[in-house]
């Protein structure tokens, strides 16, 4: 199993697994254990697997890793090495916390992928069922060139798929435990981190400054939790606290929001009032600028929290959407720069016009509307009357002609006035009429019964799956040829004996059931010809290769 | 479609009518022919406002000499351009199915801060400094200073307008505030005053309250507005706190310090002037001997609204000899801020009547009640006379000698208290003397007396006899629509009780109790669960809601609520609770979902509508009493009794009711909407309280509802938002309550008028 081609990124000796010394290896793309002496592998482990891992508390004697895979089993690894076991299994945790994010996303992403391909064409499914439930070719061969091809070409609708937004409570999700000795622990995952980063870009930053030159990394969430920021209720006092600063580019950021106001002019509180009391005037005690000084600590505190609440909420939303900002930023930064500040005026009124336009507007005191269609825009509506018709000598009618010629008859008709002296004789008037009855001469345009009148739906039902079903067994043996490689070569081996197991499982059941009800047997006539095609082929190919390795 | 609302032709813009518009018009009509005043409920999103406007322009079409004009107030710029845009829907069918062209002024009208255009001035960002700086460009004197200077820079656009824009008359249309600068900056004439001006010809106005009511705005603005016109006020529900803050006084040490200064610069100035030009001051004092005449004879002749500040009694006489020379004046405002400082230095609360103090500073200085009452008079007259560039500097001395009138001329219905210090800090001195209107019928009392028809409408008027009492007048016709529904789309809950059974409420005693917060908490927590898109919930004060959301936070029922939405609280501060209310709109439209904590009688509470998926649910936590212990409410409350023979707790009941009936109102702006209410106090079971509530609430409150337990209530919900969520089908089937009528045909309609039935075919 151990290719050698395989990157080893660390190497960990006495590691014990079942009581057994040996050691661990991580890979680019595993994780994989040996016992001592051996040079094989008796654990392996892809990181796609891998659910997560757990490590044993700090103070227990035996320094252990517990990786968790999905299937629900667990391996247990015991890093046994006395003086450097704690280090060691640092190490591998770094490592492997660096490693499963990636595999994690990519094994659900494909996962996801193939689940939703499933889910999205019914037909697929059913070709799915056919051959992969029945054992005709593995999950693996039905999948390979599908994903490969969907990845490959078509990948601009399912590339741009929506992110994933914050949950509001991340922060509530960080539970502190008590670990029985008068202190907290928090448990952060690489969720809650990438959270705390995607909502606090200030706190991103001070770790990207701080960590790993100035603090490890435990250092820097130990403050994390410690600080004023986290604990926003507080009022914010200690200076040489790290997180003092985020604190004020987030009130900055806070400000800078209020500033720049509000896009919805229904919503805008300021502009609200048209006239204010002047200062002075009115029941209501304006509080004097005064009031600051005397708000109690507690008033004040509970002012942050407010304000705490409303900018996590704020941010949470931004981060949520701040992708498909940007471009909607630019515009509005465009627009309101090519006037002065105050003349965003002309770039105002359509938002307020819509506003306005939706507020007033009663839907159901007007008339239903009939459902808005989309207009078809035809560039050539001749094309499109007529088809790709072969340009032939014959004259070519043009949708002018037409409109023409119906004009003419609806002009003649209008204008029509019966010229009694010049009629059919009503023997003949009634035999036309009777030819275009319903069973007449010229009416008889479906006098073949078709097949569709003739088998029963479950059987026809049935026959569609078959064609599908042989239909991509047929695409995977063709797509063969030329055979040039030995890949190939093996393939069109195996996709011969699908098809002929095909043949046996499938189509021959269904044969023999068609008999049985007394049908046509021809149904399957076309199914069996393309797979003698295939036979006959694949023979040839054969009995080539023979020859030349004879 | 074409309505008969006996046997007036009304146009209506929608092919269908709700039978509330239709009887809405009918009592409207009524109002109009019997040329008197009303007061109308119909709650919100049932189309009141085009309902008023369809008939109010019928009505002005088919009898132009009988009503002139409609004055059409509303409280937000928001809703001034929302009806706006509904007159021209309206003008807009008018023109389509009369095939006239409309010949019809509409427009609406703003503050300069709305409608300013000139570069420099519109960018400020407070209304207070854009009318400063408009006044400093527009004043008469500064532009008649430019004739001798011509560097001094005056606004282009009012020039522009004064030269050319007076003569001809703004064609006619409808003009919104934006189309007013659009033709403002089309022209180069200021829309400011090109729309003051225009409303003296505009067949319609539509404007905010205090161009009516509050007379310092009334006078400049609405003075001369026609006898014969339809005064409407919509949202009114608040109208007598309005009328209330526009005619009260507080005065501070600050404002005094400041008026101390500007009587010095006064002084100063008449100085400098009696130097240079003594004669202006001399033709000032032969006017003020002239008297006032110019406006009594305009009062009299009914051409110009009366001015509440400025009595009719003072009118008929010249300005006393004390106060006529510029000197005298300034020496007279002097000695009455000594007095005003010497007031403000008590240590314990006063509380007394205008007699009282015209007493007390006759017997102090010596000042008698007949040179105050033309203390605001005198000083504009000086003001003008000295050409002060900007008035917003001397706001101090104008509040004083507004005080100085109002306090010697209404014995009634004001009161004085002079509070040392504010009641939560005993222990810094902050002296303010409060001099507060108790009577709200003494503002409005000029538009009552003079326009034909006013009349007064919300979604939330109830009770209605209370409005004709506290307001002081008799209405023509009183009425409550209730809403027609398809579908029963509100679903009003009392909830009582926690799941512990510990009783809800928000009374003074319990409200610190941690079980009732945590109950409550527990309700957020339950409905943010639950409720689809956004939650509103309303508290009784800002205060309140800091200690419980403080408490909250402790006991981590907001963290559990962050998992299900997000949280956003209004503050004090008005840019900040903007941008929280942006933030929770974008999460209702993503569907991230948002709460937002919110506080009764706050400025979202009374602007902002949470329309649809912006407001599933509203909870209403207590009931929102108003601060029971000022004094000033206490005047208020004893000069209601004395007055009104209303009580205390009636009115009380009354003001919490209609502003809880506000806030849960928020969330139902249509019939397509729908929304939870939840009023979470016991005390909403009692019927004193529920009775309160307006009928179109009332109705939906079953017997079952009263007294809910969170979980009954989360029930209840669940069941009420499962089927609201089916989709509303617009095609109602016959056997269904009908509830849009509509006229098929013109040959029925003809008949339906010759009978004078109206068409409910």
């Amino acid at each position: 199993m151990a290719s050698l081609s395989e990157e080893v990124l660390l190497v960990v000796k006495k590691v014990r697994q079942r009581k057994q010394d040996g050691t661990l290896y991580l890979m680019a793309e595993r994780i994989a254990w040996g016992p001592e002496g051996k040079d094989r592998f008796t654990v392996s482990h892809p990181y796609s697997d891998i659910r997560c891992q757990k490590i044993s508390p700090d103070g227990k004697a035996k320094v252990q890793l517990q990786l968790v895979l999905h299937t629900g089993e667990s391996t247990t690894f015991h890093f046994a090495n006395e003086s450097t076991a704690l280090k060691d299994r640092e190490a591998a945790k770094e490592l492997l916390q660096q490693l499963l994010p990636k595999f994690k996303k990519k094994a659900n992403k494909e996962l996801e992928e193939k689940n939703r391909m499933l889910q999205e064409d019914p037909v697929l499914f059913q070709l799915y069922k056919d051959l992969v439930v029945s054992q005709v070719i593995s999950a693996e061969e039905f999948w390979a060139n599908r994903l490969g091809g969907l990845n490959n070409s078509e990948p601009a609708p399912y590339s741009n798929k929506q992110e994933v937004g914050i949950s509001g409570a991340f922060l509530a999700d960080i539970r502190p435990q008590t670990d029985g000795c008068n202190g907290l622990r928090y448990n952060l995952t690489t969720d809650i981190i990438e959270s705390i980063f995607r909502t606090y870009p200030a706190v991103k930053q001070k770790y990207s400054e701080n960590v790993p030159h100035s603090l490890t990394e435990k250092e820097f969430w130990t403050r994390f939790f410690q600080s004023h920021y986290f604990h926003r209720d507080r009022i914010n006092t200690g200076t040489q606290d790290i997180f003092s600063e985020c604190a004020k580019q987030d009130e900055k950021g806070l400000m800078s929001l209020v500033n720049k106001g509000v896009k919805n002019p229904l919503v805008d509180l300021l502009s609200l009032e048209d006239k204010t009391l002047d200062e002075g005037y009115g029941i209501k005690q304006a509080l004097p600028s005064t009031s600051n000084t005397n708000k109690t600590v507690k008033e004040s505190s509970n002012a942050a929290i407010i304000k705490r609440f409303n900018h996590h909420s704020a941010m949470v939303l931004a981060a949520g959407s701040r992708k498909n900002e940007v471009p909607a930023d630019q515009a509005s930064e465009t627009s309101s720069t090519d006037g002065n500040s105050r003349d965003s005026d002309f770039f105002q009124p359509p938002v307020k016009k819509v506003k306005l336009q939706e507020a007033i507007e009663y839907e159901d005191l007007q008339r239903e509307s009939k459902r808005k269609t989309v207009a078809l825009n035809l560039k050539k509506s001749d094309r499109y009357a007529h088809g790709p018709v072969p340009l032939q000598s014959q004259k070519y009618t043009t949708s002018q002609d037409i409109i023409n010629a119906v004009n003419c008859i609806q002009h003649e008709m209008a204008h029509y006035k019966p010229n009694l002296t010049q009629v059919m004789s009503s023997t003949a008037a009634s035999s036309a009429i009777a030819a275009l009855s319903p069973g007449g001469v010229l009416m008889q345009g479906g006098a073949q019964q078709a097949i569709n009148q003739m088998v029963p739906s479950d059987i026809q039902g049935e026959l569609k799956h078959l064609y599908v079903a042989a239909g991509e067994l047929l695409r995977h043996f063709w797509s063969c040829f030329p055979v040039n490689t030995s890949f190939l070569e093996d393939k069109v081996i195996k996709m011969k004996s699908n098809l002929e197991r095909f043949q046996m499982t499938k189509l021959s059941p269904f044969k023999e059931k068609l008999q049985r009800q007394y049908l046509g047997t021809n149904l399957t006539g076309h199914l069996e010809e393309m797979l003698q095609t295939a036979y006959s082929k694949f023979h040839i190919w054969q009995t080539r290769r023979m020859m030349r390795k004879t | 479609m074409k309505l008969n609302i006996e046997g007036l032709l009304v146009y209506f813009p929608y092919d269908y009518i709700y039978p509330e518009q239709y009887s809405y018009m009918l009592e409207l009509k009524r109002t109009l022919d019997a040329k008197g005043h009303g007061v109308l409920e119909m709650p919100s999103g049932t189309g009141k406002t085009i309902s008023l406007l369809s008939l109010i322009v019928a009505y002005q079409k088919a009898f132009p000499l009988d009503v002139t004009k409609l004055i059409y107030c509303s409280r937000t710029v928001p809703e001034i351009e929302k009806v706006v845009e509904e007159l021209r829907k309206l003008m807009e069918f008018y023109a389509k199915e009369t095939g006239e062209v409309n010949n019809f002024l509409a427009l609406a009208l703003s503050s300069r801060k709305n409608l300013c255009i000139h570069p420099e001035v519109s960018s400020l960002r407070f209304g207070k400094e854009v009318d400063g700086k408009c006044h400093s460009l527009t004043a008469s004197y500064i532009r008649a200073q430019r004739h001798s200077n011509p560097d001094q820079p005056v606004c282009r656009f009012y020039e522009e307008f004064d030269a050319v824009g007076r003569q001809v008359p703004l064609p006619a249309g409808i003009y919104n505030l934006d189309d007013l600068k659009d033709f403002g900056r089309r022209k180069g004439w200021c829309p400011y005053y090109l729309a003051r001006y225009s409303i003296l010809h505009a067949n319609i106005v539509v404007y905010s309250y205090h161009y009516l009511l509050d007379p310092k705005i009334a006078d400049l603005v609405s003075k001369e507005l026609a006898k014969k016109s339809v005064v409407v006020f919509d949202e009114a529900h608040n109208i007598d706190n309005v009328c209330i803050d526009s005619m009260s006084v507080n005065i501070t040490r600050r404002t005094l310090d400041r008026c101390q200064s500007n009587v010095e610069t006064l002084q100063h100035t008449i100085q400098k002037i009696k130097d240079t030009d003594a004669a202006k001051l001399r033709e000032e004092y032969r006017r003020l001997v002239e008297g006032l005449k110019e406006a009594n004879v305009a009062r009299e002749t009914d051409v110009y609204l009366a001015n509440p500040v400025l009595p009719d009694e003072i009118l008929q006489e010249a300005v006393p000899g004390s106060i006529r020379t510029a000197e005298h004046f300034l020496g007279f405002l002097r000695r009455f801020l000594e007095y005003l400082k010497s007031r403000l230095r008590v240590h314990h609360v006063v509380q007394e009547s205008a007699p009282q103090f015209l007493k007390d500073i006759f017997e102090k200085v010596c000042i008698d009640r007949k040179p105050l009452r033309f203390c605001a008079e005198r000083l504009q007259s000086l003001l003008r006379t000295l050409e002060i560039a900007d008035i917003a500097d001397f706001s101090a001395v104008t509040l004083i000698s507004n005080f100085a009138t109002l306090v010697s001329t209404y014995s009634l219905g004001f009161t004085i208290i002079i509070e040392p210090f504010d009641d939560r800090t005993p222990t810094i001195a902050n002296p303010v003397l409060h001099f507060s209107c108790m009577d709200p019928s003494i503002a409005i009392k000029p538009v009552f007396q003079r326009f034909q028809s006013v009349v007064i409408t919300s979604g939330t008027l109830s009770p209605l006899d209370i409005y004709p009492k506290i307001l002081d007048f008799r209405p023509v016709t009183m009425a409550s629509f209730t809403m027609t529904l398809a579908r029963t789309c509100l679903c009003p809950l009392i909830v009582g009780r926690g799941n512990d059974q510990v009783a809800l409420s928000s009374k003074f005693e319990t409200r610190e109790d941690f079980a009732v917060i945590r109950n409550y908490g527990n309700l957020l927590l339950e409905m943010s669960a639950i409720v689809p898109d956004g939650i509103v919930a309303f508290f009784t004060s800002y205060v309140y809601m800091e200690n419980i959301v403080a408490s909250w936070y402790e006991q981590g029922i907001l963290e559990n609520i962050q998992r299900n939405k997000l949280i956003f609280i209004e503050t004090q501060d008005a840019a900040e609770t903007s941008m929280a209310l942006e933030k929770y709109q974008e999460a209702c439209e993503n569907g991230r979902g948002a709460i937002l904590l919110s506080v009764a009688r706050g400025k979202v509470s009374e602007g902002i509508d949470f329309v649809h998926h912006f407001g599933r649910a509203v909870i209403m936590f207590g009931v929102p009493y108003v601060y029971t212990q000022s004094r000033i409410l206490k005047a208020r409350l004893e000069y209601l009794r004395d007055q009104f023979q209303i009580r205390e707790n009636d009115f009380l009941t009354f003001d919490a009711m209609r502003h809880a009936a506000q806030c849960v109102g928020r969330a139902i702006r249509g019939k397509t909407d729908y929304g939870l209410m939840i009023f979470a106090d016991k005390r909403y079971a009692r019927a004193d309280k529920r009775g309160k509530l307006p009928r179109w609430i009332q109705e939906h409150i079953s017997d079952g509802s009263l007294n809910l337990t969170v979980d009954e209530t989360v029930q209840l919900s669940k069941h009420f938002l499962r089927q609201m969520a089916q989709p509303f089908r617009q095609v109602k089937p016959p056997d269904r309550r009908r509830v849009s009528l509509r006229v098929t045909s013109p040959r029925l309609l003809s008949l339906c008028r010759r009978t004078s039935w109206v068409c409910l075919c």
